[in-house]
């Protein structure tokens, strides 16, 4: 089979059984997960192949795997869409495979297959739990299956179609469309337990606020498509005649190129859909979806989607760049991405969520990696993207691990606890030790720790380029994030399985099953192992013993290689250094909680930290600024001024004044005139007949009488009229 | 002879006695002979106007022949009818038999 008819065929499985699913089998748990798994092994097992492949072929990025069919006539041509793998493709792709096979298997687990149906579990609301009476003959509280377990399949299988359309489309314009399925289905998911307010007030903030960057996107699309007649990757990407002509005609905005404008529109769209400030308040709340939801958009697919993009259109960023000046679209998009990193950071300190915190330090990493594209790191922001997506799903993974074993606690005692709040967990280590494991190493690779993890040669090389590119207040700014992120990272572990238990529910708190823990392993090697494909040559001591293959990899998507940042010891012991205070301090502080203890960081910050818990107030300033006014504008001013007020009044008005004309016609001309003409001829002959009455008296010598006056009268006027006529 | 306005006179005068007794009489058989009255005077202005002014056609004569059968025919029915009236309604008076006003 040629090689680009299994690209064509990775990104179908899913979508067939979300098909499936949803018109066939989705009576059928057991059926439906295996359909669903299968599809992901299948595709994964495509991805595998073609990423195989790749690897054999030299110089892949002059010669990608392309392939395209006409589609949509354009005048006199067609419109193609097809399929194109290049270096950066590849590379997505593995780790989309990956990531997304390891969620669809731990699903399985995490909505409890196999356990007894719940009590009184309803659609729409998470399980609560069932009663089974155990072998002693005592009756226990054990966990119960999803409601509602197919559609959950479905609706992640059409996410995976989503994901893989979009890493594997060679034009913008199915790239859209991929990205438009994942926010249709993260809207479905995040609003999986609709019978909870909170989760459909999420899904909905999720939805429009995406919605914002989606349609500066599409302007973006459009302007590219009118400006150059195509949307295909490599006809605008890899050109460097159609590149210069975009970066030198002016787009009559703000003094930016038409290559600038478009790559600001394209990047507003991953700001919404990377969950950048300012449009970044959608994913925390997102996290009142299932825990594999939040991997699945957190780590493998929708976020990793919006920088994926970025990286895409880089050459459109940096059109016109020359001798490392950056463009002011890089300026944007700099700014951007390292305010965020450190923005959410400081948020993610003073979070006691365990899904939180990972919701605010993903919304940090991406921010590493825009601000990493900002100043033009472009391998180094495609390999955070790929080693973040392994450990921030496994990280993920993880936090829904412990939540299920909590939950599983909580059951257990039957007392009603947060089962996610932090401070309510401690000492999980020893109940749950494979969790315990994996998470370390996730929150190690994400903090950064020195050597071992595949974070550390990610973050190092972001580092790295800043400051061999002299962007110094980018450096210190992702270097303080660093910091936060390695502080709340380790705060985040010892509040979770050190110390001692801090209530009955974490003391009860269990290991979870092995469809849950296997994905964690695997996540966690790829969570170490990630980082040795990408360690810079001239790196003391064990720089060149595994050879730097992604730099050369992934830099030969662009026509000009980039060239890698000479070594520096500066940002290596900056990188160390804050990735091992912030390890420590987060220890150090945190190690010694007592239940109901109050949080030493808000003793330390006082009213900072109350700022932070409420994340800077965005909520409430977006609510002051858009929602009400939204509000105000469908209420009071559309439905009570312009609806009921104008256009009523309108109608009313009208309806009125017909009712007044009406009622002046009848009392003024039909009432008087045409009423009162009918009657008196009417009352008049009566009045008359009324009168005469008298004449006919019924004897017949009267009538006589007064036929011969009559006849005598007419008789004599008759004669005189005659006579005198003359 | 007699000049004609002396007939003429004195038909108008029968006339006006009938004329009278049809408006003046209340039983109904003498409102009957009134009418009489009226047609013979008639019949004398037509015999009277006959004789004077074209004695040579017969036409006078024949009309007031004619007159006489009518009226002997108008008095068989009013007679009659008032015979039927008194009947039902015991009177020939003519001022009580007012029955046409309803």
């Amino acid at each position: 089979m040629a090689i680009t008819t299994i690209i064509w065929l990775i990104p179908l499985p899913p979508l067939l059984a979300f098909f499936i699913i949803v018109l066939l089998t989705n009576r059928s748990r057991a059926l439906s997960h295996t359909i669903a798994v299968g599809s992901a092994l299948l595709s994964w097992l495509g991805s595998m192949i073609v990423f195989a492949s790749a690897l054999s072929i030299k110089h892949f990025g002059e010669n990608p795997f392309t392939d395209s069919i006409p589609w949509l006539p354009v005048g006199d041509d067609w419109f193609l869409i097809g399929v194109q793998v290049d270096p950066l493709s590849a590379a997505s792709l593995f780790f989309v495979a990956w990531t997304i096979l390891m969620i669809f298997i731990y699903s399985v687990g995490y909505h409890n297959f196999g356990q007894p149906k719940g009590d009184h579990d309803v659609k729409g609301l998470p399980p609560h739990g069932a009663s089974v009476i155990g072998a002693d003959g005592h009756v226990h509280q054990v966990p119960s299956v999803e409601p509602m377990y197919s559609r959950f399949f479905a609706f992640i299988g059409l996410f995976a179609f989503g994901m893989y359309l979009l890493v594997l489309s060679d034009n913008l314009l199915t790239l859209f469309v991929g990205w438009e399925i994942m926010g249709l289905c993260s809207y479905l998911l995040i609003g999986f337990w609709y019978g909870k307010p909170s989760a459909r007030a999420a899904m909905i903030k999720a939805f429009i606020t995406t919605r914002v960057g989606d349609v500066f996107m599409l302007l973006g699309i459009a302007y590219l498509y009118s400006a150059t007649g195509t949307l295909n990757y490599r006809a605008i990407l890899y050109n460097e005649e159609v590149l210069h002509t975009l970066s030198t005609t002016a787009s009559g905005f703000l003094g930016l190129s038409a290559a600038g404008l478009i790559g600001i529109f394209l990047f507003i769209g991953a700001v919404g859909k990377s969950a950048q400030f300012p449009l970044h308040v959608w994913l925390p709340d997102a996290m009142e979806g299932p825990t594999p939801v939040s991997a699945m958009i957190h780590a493998a697919t929708m976020v990793s989607a919006g920088v994926y993009m970025t990286i895409r259109i880089f050459p459109l960023l940096s059109a016109g760049m020359d001798h490392g000046e950056l463009t002011s679209p890089m300026m944007v998009v700099a700014f951007i991405g390292a305010f965020t990193a450190l923005f959410a950071a400081s948020i993610a300190v003073a979070q006691n969520d365990i899904k939180r915190v990972l919701a605010y330090s993903t919304i940090s990493q991406l921010g590493y990696m825009i601000a990493a594209l900002g100043i033009g790191a472009y391998v180094a922001a495609a390999f955070h993207l790929i080693t973040h997506a392994f450990f921030k799903a496994l990280l993920f993974l993880g936090s829904g691990s412990v939540i299920h074993g909590m939950e599983h606690g909580v059951l257990h005692t039957g007392k009603h606890i947060d089962p996610q709040d932090m401070f309510n967990m401690g000492g999980l280590r020893k109940k749950m030790p494979v969790t315990f494991w994996t998470f370390l190493i996730g929150g190690f690779a994400l903090s950064g720790f020195p050597l071992v993890t595949a974070g550390f040669w990610s973050k190092d090389e972001i580092l790295a380029d800043a400051f061999g590119h002299n962007h110094m207040v980018v450096f210190i700014i992702l270097a303080l994030a660093a910091l936060l992120t390695a502080f709340y990272t380790m705060r985040q572990i010892t509040l979770t399985f050190f110390g001692e238990p801090r209530t009955d529910a974490a003391h009860h708190a269990h290991e979870t099953p092995w469809t849950m823990t296997t994905p964690l392993v695997i996540l966690a090697f790829f969570a170490v192992a990630a980082g040795w494909v990408g360690i810079p040559e001239h790196f003391p001591l064990i720089g060149g013993v595994v050879p730097n293959w992604f730099h050369d990899f992934v830099g030969g998507t662009l026509i000009e290689h980039p060239k890698a940042v000479e070594f520096n010891s500066i940002p290596l012991l900056t990188s160390l250094v804050v990735a091992l205070g912030g390890l420590s301090l987060g220890w150090w502080v945190y190690r010694d909680i007592k239940t109901g203890a109050v949080d030493p960081v808000q003793k330390f910050l006082g009213p900072v930290y109350t700022v932070l818990k409420n994340k800077y107030y965005f909520d409430e300033l977006y609510d002051f600024l858009f929602v009400r006014p939204a509000f105000w504008i469908s209420e009071t001013f559309t439905y009570l001024w312009m609806d009921r007020g104008v256009i009523d009044g309108i109608l009313h008005g009208t309806s009125n004044l017909a009712y007044h004309l009406g009622g002046m016609f009848r009392n003024y001309i039909d009432k008087p005139v045409v009423n009162g003409a009918g009657d008196l001829v009417g009352n008049t002959t009566k009045r008359i007949g009324h009168g005469l009455r008298f004449i006919q008296s019924g004897r017949v010598q009267q009538y006589m009488i007064s036929a011969l006056i009559v006849g005598a009268v007419i008789s004599i006027l008759f004669y005189y009229l005659t006579n005198f006529a003359q | 002879m007699i000049p004609l306005s002396w007939y003429l006179i004195f038909a108008a005068a029968l006339f006006s006695i009938g004329l009278f007794g049809v408006l003046a009489r209340k039983n109904a058989v003498a409102i009957l002979m009134g009418v009489e009255l009226m047609l013979n005077a008639v019949n004398i202005n037509l015999v009277a106007f006959w004789r004077y002014q074209r004695p040579d056609i017969i036409a006078g004569q024949v009309f007031a022949v004619m007159v006489f059968a009518v009226a002997a025919a108008e008095v068989a029915v009013g007679l009659a009818l008032i015979i039927s009236i008194y009947r039902r309604r015991n009177t020939i008076v003519a001022d009580n038999i007012d029955m046409l006003k309803l």
